[in-house]
């Protein structure tokens, strides 16, 4: 794998507890926090975070799982993402 | 490198809501290699070299859309054009042979298969007779097999032999499937100057200038177009076409890295990106929505060969950018039963076979898709292939057919394939006959556009 730097992005109807939830479920799998910003759009919560894993063999199924699950027990959505997707697509 | 907030957020609608997928990920295989005179260790030869190349193809495709959160639609195989390879063999060893193309397929996991192909837009030889004349058959006894004809080339002109026969051929395949509405003709598609590299079905096959094992990938996004043009306030046409480019731009560059990761996990080399759009039978997903979104009423009404055109040239120029391989076809399709705006302006009545012809000449491919009354004349089928070949040939630009006598079936009934090849209203045909035009047969010379060394 070239990076290993995910792009989590997080939506949803905001209540307390949102980031605290997501980001033990990082610190579970040793996900580092490179970039953190938080918005109230519309009354919709949204948090993008720039993350990496230094791990070798980083289980990004096994993550994503986890991430899944912690979303539908929040009732948000969210996607964990490479961020190569971001860069390639909207720049030269 | 910092990402800006608005361009995640703008990626994750893209494919939330409106649809952005990566329509196939296609690998051609080249079967030269496998071919043996003895029909079992050459159906052998195809099988071993088949799952032996695509084992992975299928669990690549997931990893990596995973990886991105980006939608792989479907996963494909093209092969070499079996005509090309299987000329000593049998009507009924030609059948086998698709046989187990689907087999394989099948233990591979993928959802079509192309390259059931003979390529005669200037003479046909005994052996891609016995295959056009196996392919009736060899559709209704596999799943995923899909056939294609090159029966014209602007190079070569149109071989009016082979479009009289495919007309038959159309009507057998109909026939021996007519208890699924004539589903075979679905898989089945006659080209005018047919690429070698595109991954869309029922077209693909892997062309013989091609490496031994390749990833072509297509990207589809006819819902995003929709609604970048959409959200746009009172635009003129320039404005239009500036927002269709930009976001093709975008389109593109998701299909190019998603090909270009599958090709290097499956060592595989690198093809090309088909940058189509593709509509699919889901409301949002249509390209007659985009035309209808530039201001026309209903697709199919004055002014939507233009509109169509303008989506076309935008789509190429925004793509071309994006990507240093760009091939296959490239364009934006327009096949009536996949796509919802489509169907639509066939029921309300603005769309006819005559206005779907005259936009193909400015669309990626041809009149696609598209169910005729069951008692519909091979000949006027023919006919109707001819011409959507001569305006290929004309343009020096790929044309095809993918047309549905279905079995039964009148004026305006429906018929229903589910999937991506949706449904569509029975659409009426010309009474008057062209039966002795066609029977005539030899060939249309080429055109002087040919002449051009």
């Amino acid at each position: 794998m070239t990076s290993t730097r995910f792009v989590i992005t997080v939506i949803g109807i905001d209540k307390v507890g949102i980031v605290a939830h997501i980001t033990n479920v990082l610190a579970q799998f040793e996900v580092n926090i490179v970039d953190i910003s938080q918005t109230i759009m519309e009354d919709l919560f949204t948090m993008i975070m720039l993350t990496e894993s230094k791990e070798k063999g980083f289980d990004l199924d096994a993550f994503q799982n986890a991430i899944n699950a912690a979303g539908d027990e929040l009732g948000v959505e969210i996607q964990v993402q490479k961020d190569d997707v971001f860069r390639f697509m909207h720049r030269i | 490198m910092f990402i800006h907030p608005e361009e995640i957020m703008e990626t994750i609608q893209m494919i939330s809501s409106m649809n952005l997928d990566i329509r196939t990920v296609t690998m051609g295989i080249n079967l030269r290699d496998c071919a043996h005179p003895d029909i079992e260790t050459f159906n052998d030869n195809i099988h071993e070299k088949m799952t032996r190349c695509a084992s992975k193809l299928v669990d690549v495709a997931d990893e990596v859309e995973q990886m991105y959160g980006i939608p792989i639609i479907n996963k494909r195989i093209s092969v070499t054009p079996i005509a090309t390879i299987a000329e000593t063999f049998t009507q009924e060893e030609i059948v086998s042979i698709a046989r187990t193309l689907d087999r394989a397929a099948n233990e591979i996991g993928v959802d079509f298969i192309g390259g059931f192909t003979a390529l005669v837009h200037k003479g046909m030889t005994d052996g891609d007779r016995r295959l056009i004349n196996a392919i009736p058959e060899a559709l209704a006894v596999t799943e995923k097999v899909c056939s294609s004809v090159n029966v014209a080339t602007t190079k070569a002109g149109i071989n009016m032999n082979a479009v009289n026969l495919m007309g038959k051929v159309i009507k057998e395949t109909a026939d021996l499937t007519r208890d699924r509405e004539g589903i075979g003709c679905a898989k089945l598609v006659v080209f005018a100057n047919a690429p070698e590299d595109n991954p869309f079905m029922a077209g693909a096959f892997h062309g013989v200038g091609e490496a031994d094992c390749v990833i072509n990938v297509g990207v589809s996004g006819p819902g995003v177009v929709n609604s970048a043009i959409r959200d746009l306030d009172n635009p003129d046409l320039g404005e239009i076409a500036e927002c269709i480019k930009k976001t093709a731009f975008k389109i593109t560059r998701m299909g190019e890295m998603t090909g270009r990761e599958v090709s290097r996990r499956l060592e595989a080399d690198f093809g090309v990106v088909d940058l189509s759009l593709a509509p699919t039978p889901e409301v949002g997903d249509s390209v007659a929505a985009i035309l209808e979104a530039m201001g026309l009423e209903s697709c199919g009404t004055h002014g939507t060969t233009a509109a169509l055109a303008l989506l076309n040239d935008a789509v190429k120029k925004g793509g071309a950018m994006a990507s240093s391989s760009v091939g296959g076809l490239s364009g934006a399709f327009i096949p009536v039963s996949e796509d919802a705006g489509m169907i639509e302006a066939v029921k309300r009545g603005s769309l006819k076979l005559d206005k779907l012809e005259a936009m193909t000449s400015v669309c990626s491919v041809g009149l696609d898709m598209i169910a005729v009354p069951g008692d519909t004349s091979s000949y006027t089928i023919s006919a109707i292939m001819a011409d959507e070949m001569a305006i290929g040939m004309i343009n020096r630009k790929t044309t095809a057919v993918r047309i549905i006598p279905a079995p039964g079936k009148k004026t305006g009934d429906m018929v229903e394939y589910g999937g991506l090849l949706g449904s569509c209203p029975v659409m009426p045909v010309h009474k008057f006959s062209s039966e002795e035009f066609v029977k005539k047969a030899g060939r249309i010379p080429a055109p002087i556009q040919a002449l051009t060394n």
